[in-house]
């Protein structure tokens, strides 16, 4: 019976795509979204079954795809991964239906918006190599449809949109490799055929799958250096399906992941897992650092992505690591650290996007320098991505900070040992941890107070007003699973528990107690989030009202004084006076001077008159990407002056090519005799 | 100067010299100083002085005089004073700036002239570039009369509106 | 603890914490400028003069910019709300706080960052260019330091096998040779130059200074007034004494309480007391022979304590 909400999941989606392309405008939007709401409903019940009992749900089919069939395989550790895109698609259709009014409406964006969410919900149920790769391929190129949609209006979609394209086709025929070696070496394409046949592998076969692995799903959850894509799509993407690129698409690179280095491989030698933690650290960092010094909302969120997706590495590096070194109870708790970041990340990122769209919408601009005092003219967005960026800063009482606690503490308490691999790796994951969460701090309370508080920098933003009630919904719900998770994150972590079962081998089947308090089995590690909140609220009230009580006792009862703010008695006050994103950035931008090396122009014009006499002065600064600087821009320009020379040998003359013809013909005649 | 060696480290602080003045007992209180109960935040504004009041301020405040022990205390944003401590006769400029900085302190404020300037123009009375004193400007609650007016002078007024 | 009696317990204990914090932070600053102004020459105010201060300031007007939003008058509540919880809960007084199973030092890091948070939102809610300005260096400041405070509490987690803070301190105070070890001190040494970095203390930020371009957390609070620059400043000066009780029990935790009893908690605070007006004293003698480091000399400082707190955890693995 729970085999058939996979079957109705596909059938909803086709029905939303095909309602999408079909209908005339007034309502192909709202059928499409209904028919994906039923699909997202569906793959909920069939996940949440799965995880409730723990059985894994196998479909098997021969009709659909030709010569291969189609195998799905839903188990716990796939169902996590289900069970979040869905809430992510359900807020961010809902988003949809308000914003469709800004270009989401057409045909081509009617349908591939429905087949983006349906073949992500069926991704982490592909049982066998084929079907896993059609619908990874299905998700590539519907989501490159809906990151084309803007491309009429604006330039730099269509470069965003190129490299999108081939980044993820590159990483696509990585992780085809590596799972075609693996299903040749087996003999079958099932996976669970591969997990058969895994252990009788050469040593090379194995480290050259999970090599090709890494890189493959690594750059589609935006590891760096293969994560320069990522900065470039997701901003021009139209809001909803940024918010799902981000809140759901990158979660299925960390799931490829595991899925290849856990479950089909068995795990493997500890410098694999070192790789993926390093991996992890520089992204984290990198990821967190352009946060910090950017100044387009959009980028700042998906550079983000890639910080927060680095310390899901991290989490999934160290439990790897833990396995090999014989301590499966802390890598259990490391992995459930794991997918708590991903489930965590989805929620908050996911309202960040959608709300970071309103302002787009509102205010017509992404750049931070001309926004401010947004939470006055919109006070439910600018409240909900007050929560987004306070629970992406991991700030208790939100759920970002149960997860990072979890994972310090997995760090921490993997840490006797006596393997030399694990010291250094733990400390340095530790010192990572915390300064990309103090990054990601300043990241977010720039976003925050530059974006929304303070005075209008510029027409758009004072002219801003609030978005339309579904954008709104949308984007609360998210925000709202933020503060659930944050609160009561055990409603999560017995499904985490169950999925991490699946994914590492050797588990116990209860690395964690939770009940009021989370508390780690058979080490000293409690945390009571409910209680901190709680403590908070009470401190909260207490404080007002002893504030409250103080100022009655005074005999004088002054009334409340709203005045300009104090600039030093000057006559003249502007809201361009007040820091912008790029001067609440530079004392970091300048610490970190070399790794961010921003481009830096100075033109000095002189009037014709007299050189000593200045007519203008023009200043520009922009932080650019290094590695794209340092490693795709020469491999690029590599390629094309050999394409150029290439093209030395077209040069039309009919004698060259029969040229060409006879000397092959002759090598080929030699090379055979 | 000498040198700041280990020596003279430890001999400032296991023999401190203090070399404020005792400066007798509080003086008769104004209206003012149960609400203030000792504690006055000051924020000094130029409006156009010699600086010659400014010096007498430093030396107030400086380890001789110490008006801190007092409970006076210079600030410096208005939001955070409870007296504007005005020097000098308001020239044109600063009429805008001093209203401003009046107008960003909180109730219940006051407003102290300092030096003869402040109080009737002084030596500047009729320049070209002069508006008025203190009192033409603001409500001034507290003079204090000199050209300067000494350290002394200047502490038994603030101690007037501590009461300490 | 158990039932009604255990709850009255809890509460009165965490009263009493509170209490302390509350009204011995500005005493606190009372007795690090006494200290100061004799060092310099002079007599200086009383040492109860914040309290002082506080009082006349909860009966003043209180004002806000004409277009900040709900964050600025949160942002002071919010602040001082962190310094209470984190008061209640900690081991200053007593091994066993309330809640002090969940005391975790991770979780009173990030509740006390919750705070600076708070406060860097609500200066850039003042539309002024000094409370941007504040916000900008206390976020790099905080985003410097936080290396070097999670690897030194990791060094000081890794030999008692647990991060939780009464834990810490029970198991220093009973194996002192815990505490006598390069690694404590080493993580202790780079939890001070935090301290000092967070609090705004010399020689990263000068709280005494009038030059708003020299300001890092004063920055913040010029357009505060009445009681929320009240609280601002009580919140402030809680954190300090909070943070230095914290450093002082990791350092020498005899004289806490270590049983239940009105006596043992009595005694407990006046060794909590005793001990920070010490590290008070030690940490204003210092400062009065230091001059503020220029803002971009800060990130060397901090590096340099997160060299340290390394050096202690690779210690700490090390002789195990």
């Amino acid at each position: 019976m729970s085999n058939l909400s996979l079957v109705i999941t596909a059938i909803a989606g086709l029905s939303a795509a095909i309602a999408g392309c079909a209908l005339p405008a007034k309502t192909r939007v709202h059928a499409a979204v209904a028919f994906t709401w039923g699909a997202c409903i569906a793959a909920l019940v069939g996940s949440l079954t799965v995880l409730h009992t723990g059985h894994a749900m196998v479909l098997n089919s021969s009709r659909i795809l030709p010569l291969t069939g189609v195998t799905m395989v839903l188990d716990p550790l796939g169902a996590v991964f289900v069970v979040v895109t869905a809430v992510v698609a359900i807020a961010s259709t809902l988003y949809w239906l308000g914003y469709a009014s800004h270009g989401l409406s057409t045909r081509t964006a009617s349908a591939a918006l429905p087949i983006f969410v349906t073949s992500m919900l069926l991704v982490p149920a592909a049982g066998s190599v084929a079907t896993f790769l059609w619908l990874w391929e299905l998700m590539a190129l519907s989501s490159l449809l809906l990151v084309l949609v803007d491309q009429r209006r604006r330039e730099e979609t269509r470069s965003a949109a190129q490299w999108y394209a081939v980044m993820t086709h590159v990483g696509a025929s990585a992780i085809l490799f590596a799972l075609v070696m693996l299903s040749a070496h087996a003999g079958n394409q099932t996976f669970a055929a591969i997990r058969i046949h895994a252990v009788h592998l050469p040593a090379a076969v194995r480290n050259t799958a999970f090599l090709l692995a890494l890189v493959g799903f690594g750059s589609k959850a935006g590891a760096v250096p293969l994560h320069v894509w990522l900065p470039k799509a997701h901003p021009e993407a139209p809001s909803p399906a940024s918010a799902l690129m981000s809140g759901a698409m990158v979660n299925l690179g960390i799931y490829g992941i595991v899925l290849v280095g856990d479950r089909l491989l068995g795990g493997g030698p500890a410098w694999w897992w070192l790789t993926v933690t390093a991996v992890g650290v520089v992204s984290a960092l990198f990821g967190a650092l352009h946060a910090a010094t950017s100044t387009d909302l959009k980028r700042l969120l998906a550079y983000s992505t890639a910080d927060n997706m680095g310390l899901v590495l991290i989490g999934v590096g160290a439990s790897g690591l833990f396995a090999t070194t014989g301590h499966p109870a802390i890598a259990a708790i490391a992995m459930v650290s794991a997918l708590l970041l991903t489930v965590n990340h989805a929620a908050f990122k996911g309202s960040l996007f959608l709300s970071a769209g309103s302002v787009q919408v509102a205010t017509g601009s992404r750049d931070l320098d001309g926004m401010g005092g947004l939470l006055r003219r919109m006070p439910i967005t600018g409240a909900v991505f007050l929560v987004g960026g306070l629970a992406i800063a991991a700030l208790p009482p939100l759920n970002g900070f149960v997860g990072e606690w979890l994972l310090f503490q997995s760090l921490l308490h993997g840490l006797p040992t006596s393997s030399t691999a694990v010291a250094i790796a733990v400390p340095v994951g530790v010192a990572a941890l915390a300064l990309t969460g103090g990054l990601t701090a300043a990241a977010f309370v720039k976003a925050i107070g530059v974006g929304f508080l303070g005075r209008p920098r510029s027409e758009g933003a004072a002219t801003a007003h609030e978005v339309p009630r579904t954008m709104q919904l949308g984007a609360a719900l998210l925000a709202g699973a933020c503060v659930v998770l944050g609160v009561v994150p055990m409603i999560v972590l017995p499904a985490l528990e169950r999925a991490t079962a699946a994914a590492v081998p050797g588990a116990p089947a209860h690395s964690l107690r939770s009940s009021v308090e989370l508390r780690l089995a058979g080490l000293q590690g409690v945390l009571a989030p409910a209680l901190l909140a709680a403590g908070l609220a009470l401190a909260f009230i207490a404080v007002i009202a002893i504030r409250r009580l103080a100022q009655r006792r005074s005999h004088l009862r002054l009334a409340l004084r709203r005045a300009e703010p104090w600039g030093c008695g000057r006559e003249l006050q502007t809201a361009r006076m007040q820091y912008t994103a790029t001067s609440f950035a530079e004392p970091l931008q300048q610490v970190f001077d070399d790794v961010l090396r921003p481009d830096r122009d100075l033109n000095v014009s002189h009037l014709a008159e007299s050189r000593y006499y200045t007519e203008k002065i023009a200043y520009r600064t922009s932080i650019g990407d290094v590695v794209e600087h340092n490693v795709y821009r020469p491999m690029i320009g590599a390629v094309n002056a050999w394409g150029q020379w290439a093209r030395g040998l077209q040069n039309g003359s009919v004698h060259r090519y029969l040229a060409y013809g006879l000397v092959v013909l002759v090598v080929i005649l030699a090379v055979i005799v | 100067m000498e040198a700041m060696t280990i020596r003279s480290i430890l001999q400032a602080i296991v023999h401190p010299r203090t070399v404020t003045e005792d400066l007798g007992p509080p003086p008769q209180v104004a209206a003012d100083v149960p609400r203030l109960a000792g504690s006055l935040q000051l924020r000094h504004v130029d409006a156009g002085s010699c600086n010659g009041c400014e010096l007498e301020i430093t030396s107030t405040f400086g380890p001789v005089y110490d008006a801190e022990r007092f409970g006076a205390r210079l600030v410096a944003s208005p939001r955070h004073a409870d007296a504007l401590l005005v020097t000098g006769p308001v020239t044109k400029n600063m009429v805008g700036p001093l209203v401003k900085t009046f107008e960003a302190m909180p109730e219940p404020r006051m407003v102290i002239a300092l030096g003869d300037c402040a109080r009737d123009c002084g030596v500047f009375r009729g320049g070209y570039g002069v508006e008025g004193p203190v009192g033409d400007v603001l409500p001034v609650d507290l003079q204090v009369p000199g050209c300067p007016p000494n350290p002394e002078a200047i502490v038994r007024a603030l101690r007037g509106l501590t009461g300490r | 603890m158990n039932g009604i009696g255990g709850v009255i317990a809890a509460v009165l204990v965490a009263g009493a914490q509170i209490a302390a914090v509350a009204v011995g932070g500005p005493l606190l600053v009372g007795v690090m400028r006494k200290v100061r102004c004799h060092i310099e020459g002079r007599v200086g105010p009383p040492i109860h003069q914040p309290l002082r201060d506080l009082r006349k300031l909860f009966s003043k007007q209180c004002m806000r910019p004409d277009q900040a939003s709900w964050v600025f008058g949160v942002g002071p509540v919010v602040l001082v709300a962190t310094a209470v919880l984190i008061a209640a809960i900690s081991p200053l007084a007593t091994t066993h706080p309330p809640l002090g199973q969940t005391a975790d030092f991770f979780a009173i890091v990030f509740v006390l960052l919750l705070g600076s948070v708070a406060l860097a939102l609500a200066a850039l809610d003042t539309g002024t260019p000094f409370g941007g300005m504040g916000s900008s260096r206390a976020m790099t400041i905080g985003a410097l330091a936080e290396p070097a405070l999670l690897v030194a509490i990791l060094a000081m987690s890794i030999p008692a096998h647990t991060s939780n803070l009464p834990a810490l301190v029970r198991i220093g105070l009973a194996h002192p040779q815990l505490i006598a070890s390069p690694e404590r001190f080493l993580a202790l040494g780079s939890f001070l130059v935090v301290i000092l970095a967070e609090s705004g203390r010399l020689p990263v930020d000068n709280p005494s200074t009038h030059l708003e371009l020299t300001m890092i957390h004063e920055a913040m609070v010029l357009e505060y007034a009445g009681p929320d620059l009240g609280l601002v400043i009580l919140g402030e000066s809680m954190r300090l004494a909070l943070l230095l009780g914290l450093l002082v029990n990791l350092l020498a935790p005899w004289g806490i309480a270590d049983r239940a009893g009105a006596a043992a908690l009595v005694i407990g605070l006046g060794a909590l007391v005793g001990k920070v007006v010490v590290a008070g004293i030690v940490i204003a003698t210092f400062e009065v022979f230091t001059a503020k480091l220029r803002l971009f000399r800060l990130p060397e400082l901090l590096a340099g304590a997160f060299v340290l707190a390394v050096v202690g955890a690779f210690t700490a693995l090390v002789v195990r």
